[in-house]
């Protein structure tokens, strides 16, 4: 598998302040790769400097095989971003701020009215931005971005403030991308989302690189308890070790059909982040 | 491919413009009054044309550069130009688009006026031309405020001083000897008095020397504060 993003030994430095401090990191082609951390971790600086919006102070990264100090037509033309704005026109239609960009990315006009239909604004297509939610506006972003096909989306707390139903509708289409074989950077600080959408998460905190890996293997890691926690049926709740001595108390709850439900303990990428840095991620 | 990104941009604002009364009165309100004062006021011993021309050198003291400052400075506050940007429109696409937007609709308010002030064919022509100058100017000072303020408030600010000494000194000029003496070295006040002559159309020395001084101040303000600030 390819690497679509490689960061190597990225430093920041704003004021004498290091707000990122030797970042590497390497994303693969068609994954979902989500940045954790807390606001002002430095998630956007490092989306920014990703993006050509910021120089960074050392180091190197390339986009698809490019360094992102000298981004080409074809890179730019190959990314989809959803900023930390909308950078929507307030005045002009849903249709207007599109039909913009299909004429800057030279693709069909065809795209317009298929990406607002996937991001279910076919209804607002001639509303101006002015009058539409705060989700709407998200998902007139999202289409926006995805309305080239790029091969990479950059997402920059995409569901930051959003209802939980708009926010389920964007992870939808964010797995959808994925299935289409688009690299995702996401950031975000909601662990419950990075859980759900990312193949691989870094956990960043005050510009260092905390943990990475898989969600779940992460939560794995840090599970020191190993226990299990048992419902049973008459509502009383028993925690047991994870180990195999515990075996014989569950075949006696299976036995006497007293077990409501079983959940293991293993921590969340909160908890996981509260141990690593004694922040919470918020 | 860069026509084709201006033109985007372009028809972008034209679209924007349509719904932003702020912006559209800009173009019209000059027009319209030196249509309607210059049938509705006749006063002995007027010159010909004089609110025709009053109008005009106002009109290229302020639409040009307000609408240029405000386009520009709007679309950084609001993060618009930042995504522009982003999807691999240019600077100078940009800044050619929203210029030539500018300038076309402001050529177009110059050639209300010339007709209005009864002016035909080659005359006509050199009126929207010598406007055309002034307008440019304009539009350069306008780019130059917009790129360095970043946001609205900040572009009305500098603007607003900036264009009522180009837009009152000429007519100011008029009534007082002494500000007569400063304006002669404003663009507007030059392409006032082509204005006033423009059957004549001699090109005196010290119009050339003053306008193209003007251009050439306009363009490096621009490039300092677009060196200064730059769009992002």
């Amino acid at each position: 598998m390819k690497n679509s993003i490689e960061v190597k030994d990225i430093e920041m430095v704003f004021q004498d302040k290091k707000v990122l401090d030797h970042i590497n990191l390497c994303i693969e082609e068609g994954e979902i790769f989500g940045l954790l951390g807390p606001s002002g971790a430095g998630k956007t600086t490092l989306i920014k400097i990703l993006t050509g919006q910021l120089k960074q102070t050392q180091g190197v990264a390339q986009i698809l095989g490019e360094s992102i100090l000298k981004f080409t037509s074809r890179i730019y033309a190959q990314m989809g971003m959803v900023l930390d704005q909308t950078g929507l026109y307030e005045r002009l239609s849903c249709y207007d701020n599109l039909e913009l960009f299909t004429s800057i990315y030279g693709i069909s006009k065809n795209k317009i009215k298929e990406s607002l239909k996937r991001v279910g604004l076919e209804e607002a297509v001639r509303q101006p931005v002015y009058k539409l939610s705060r989700g709407m506006r998200q998902r007139l972003v999202l289409a926006r971005a995805i309305m080239h096909e790029p091969k990479i989306l950059f997402l920059d707390e995409p569901t930051s403030a959003l209802d939980p139903a708009t926010s389920l509708y964007i992870h939808e289409l964010i797995l959808e991308e994925k299935e289409k074989g688009t690299t995702i950077f996401l950031t975000t600080h909601n662990m419950e989302e990075a859980a759900k959408l990312c193949d691989h998460i870094v956990l960043l905190n005050e510009g260092h690189i905390v943990e990475y890996g898989v969600p779940q293997e992460i939560c794995k890691r840090y599970d020191h308890q190993r226990q299990i926690q048992i419902l049973l049926s008459n509502g009383e709740t028993c925690i047991l070790k994870n180990q195999p001595e515990s075996g014989e108390q569950i075949k006696h709850y299976f036995e006497k059909q007293q077990i409501s439900a079983i959940h293991s303990m293993e921590p969340t990428l909160e908890t996981v982040f509260i141990e690593l840095t004694g922040r919470r991620l918020v | 491919m860069l026509m084709k990104k201006c033109l985007a941009i372009f028809k972008k604002q034209i679209k924007d413009t349509l719904k932003n009364k702020s912006i559209l009165i800009q173009f019209i309100l000059f027009p319209i009054m030196a249509v309607i004062m210059n049938n509705a006021v006749h006063i002995e011993g007027m010159p010909k044309n004089y609110f025709v021309n009053l109008f005009a050198t106002m009109y290229i003291g302020m639409a040009p550069m307000e609408s240029m400052s405000t386009i520009i400075s709007e679309e950084k506050e609001n993060n618009t130009l930042r995504v522009l940007l982003m999807a691999n429109v240019k600077t100078y696409e940009y800044l050619l688009g929203v210029g030539f937007y500018v300038l076309l609709l402001c050529l177009i308010g110059s050639g209300v006026f010339g007709i209005c002030g009864g002016y035909e064919g080659m005359n006509l022509v050199r009126f929207i031309g010598i406007m055309g100058i002034g307008i440019i100017t304009s539009i350069l000072i306008g780019a130059a405020i917009g790129v360095w303020s970043k946001n609205q408030m900040t572009a009305t600010s500098i603007t607003v001083p900036i264009m009522m000494i180009f837009s009152f000194m000429p007519m100011l000029a008029g009534f007082n000897d002494a500000i007569g003496k400063i304006s002669r070295f404003l663009y507007s006040q030059q392409v006032s008095h082509l204005l006033e002559n423009i059957s004549k159309m001699t090109l005196g020395r010290e119009c050339v020397v003053v306008i193209t001084m003007n251009i050439l101040v306009a363009l490096v303000l621009f490039i300092f504060s677009y060196k200064r600030c730059s769009l992002a």
